[in-house]
């Protein structure tokens, strides 16, 4: 079976299927590796929070990593984006947290796995700790012919990306060709989807603005604990369920309080997502799993 | 009124005529008429009060004071935010000009109830 099918297949029985709509964007860039391939995105895995949204919050990331490994077909490499564990002001405990997740992911049987803060593993220490686990909070990389870049606009309490890795992500693009596949990955909106909740960067119109010259980005992201699909000019932003708790819908009630737990329907609205990278990484396609599959 | 005040004012209009909602003023200048002065203080996990009602028309100064974190305001309503900072009051000068909710919310991540850390004001006809 070939793995367009399995993922058509998989829609079928229950996945959402989104295809970015990068409309003019099918042609390739000379010189780039056109193997299409696909990573999964993880994300908001909150390890160390207790309380009633997740009961189950001690296992639920571990059968996550078991429902990834059981995947058909491995993926290339998997991402986190973010809020790897749930806050605490205890130093000792952030970290003993940081090292928990650590080994339950080491599970994972790829080993190929970016990890990025959220604000709740960076913002009360300005990514201190982070750093003593997963290395640097933004980097690039690249895969296949597509240029990844982790931009992290947490580790600032204020959820900016800063002036200093603003400059450095100009840098980046300045070696880039304007036809390039670019990724984005990052924890937060980059856009104001809902400032009255919070859920916005900052800064993140200046990143958008660097990003807008080049024809083919797109920004996987987290935080909001559900799905979310919005265009910023033709750069397709793509926010990822978590692994411990839904929040609604933005601006659909006063107050962004986790919903509560379904016992009829354990892990409801929880999961995580395969990426397959198509036409040379400029266009994607998004399949959502459940925490557990039947 | 000195020139740089002025201009000052110049732009809060500009601001009000984009969310036409408020007069909007952050600082420390003593404004022409004495207006009303609400306290507030802003500490982990919340803002007390929360709620302030306010009356169209109405000019007020809302004094903040953080008694632990810089926390924010964010005032999404209004374009506009303010860091505070422990150790300072804050002023926050207003005068809504119609009936409404006007929402504000900490945008300085503080902890773990950080995302419980929001307000609003209340302005009444």
């Amino acid at each position: 079976m070939q793995r367009r099918d399995f993922l058509a297949l998989t829609a079928l029985g229950g996945g959402a299927v989104f295809a970015s709509g990068l409309a003019g964007c099918a042609s390739r860039a000379d010189g780039i590796n056109q193997t299409d391939f696909y990573f999964v995105q993880l994300s908001d895995t909150h390890w160390g929070y207790q309380g009633p949204a997740n009961p189950d919050a001690a296992i639920t990331l571990r059968k996550a990593v078991a429902t990834v490994n059981a995947l058909a077909t491995p993926p290339e490499f998997i991402v986190f984006t973010g809020d790897l564990t749930h806050t605490t002001d205890d130093p000792a405990e952030r970290r003993r947290r940081l090292a928990e997740f650590k080994s339950i992911v080491a599970d994972l049987k790829v080993k190929n796995v970016r990890f990025m803060p959220g604000e709740h593993d960076a913002s009360l220490d300005r990514g201190a700790a982070y750093k003593e686990f997963f290395g640097e909070t933004s980097y690039t990389f690249d895969h296949k012919g597509v240029h990844f870049i982790a931009i992290d606009n947490v580790s600032d309490p204020g959820a900016k990306i800063g002036d200093e890795q603003l400059a450095w992500l100009r840098a980046d693009l300045a070696k880039l060709d304007r036809q390039a596949p670019i990724v984005v990955l990052t924890h937060r909106p980059l856009f104001d989807l809902a400032p009255k909740w919070d859920w916005a960067t900052r800064d993140g119109a200046q990143a958008v603005e660097l990003l807008m010259p080049f024809a083919n980005v797109t920004v996987f992201y987290g935080h909001i604990h559900q799905e979310h699909h919005q265009m910023t000019g033709h750069i397709a932003h793509h926010s990822a369920k978590s692994l411990i708790f839904q929040l609604p819908a933005p601006g659909s009630q006063p107050n962004r309080t986790p919903l509560p737990w379904d016992a009829s329907a354990p892990y409801k609205g929880l999961g995580f997502r395969e990426i397959e990278a198509e036409a040379a990484g400029s266009a994607f396609k998004v399949v959502e799993f459940p925490v557990v599959r039947a | 009124m000195t020139a740089r005040h002025t201009s000052r004012r110049r732009v809060l209009k500009g601001v009000f005529a984009v969310a036409g909602a408020a007069l909007v003023r952050v600082g420390t200048a003593q404004p022409a008429a004495e207006p009303r002065v609400i306290e507030m203080t802003a500490r982990r996990f919340s803002y007390e009060p929360n709620e302030i009602t306010l009356k169209a028309g109405e000019r007020v100064v809302v004094a903040i004071r953080s008694l632990d974190f810089v926390h924010g305001m964010n005032i999404p309503d209004l374009g506009m935010r303010l860091d505070l900072v422990p150790g300072r009051v804050t002023r926050l000068e207003l005068q809504p000009q119609a009936p409404g909710t006007i929402d504000f919310v900490c945008d300085n991540f503080c902890g773990d109830r950080h995302e419980e850390m929001h307000g609003r004001f209340v302005v009444s006809a």
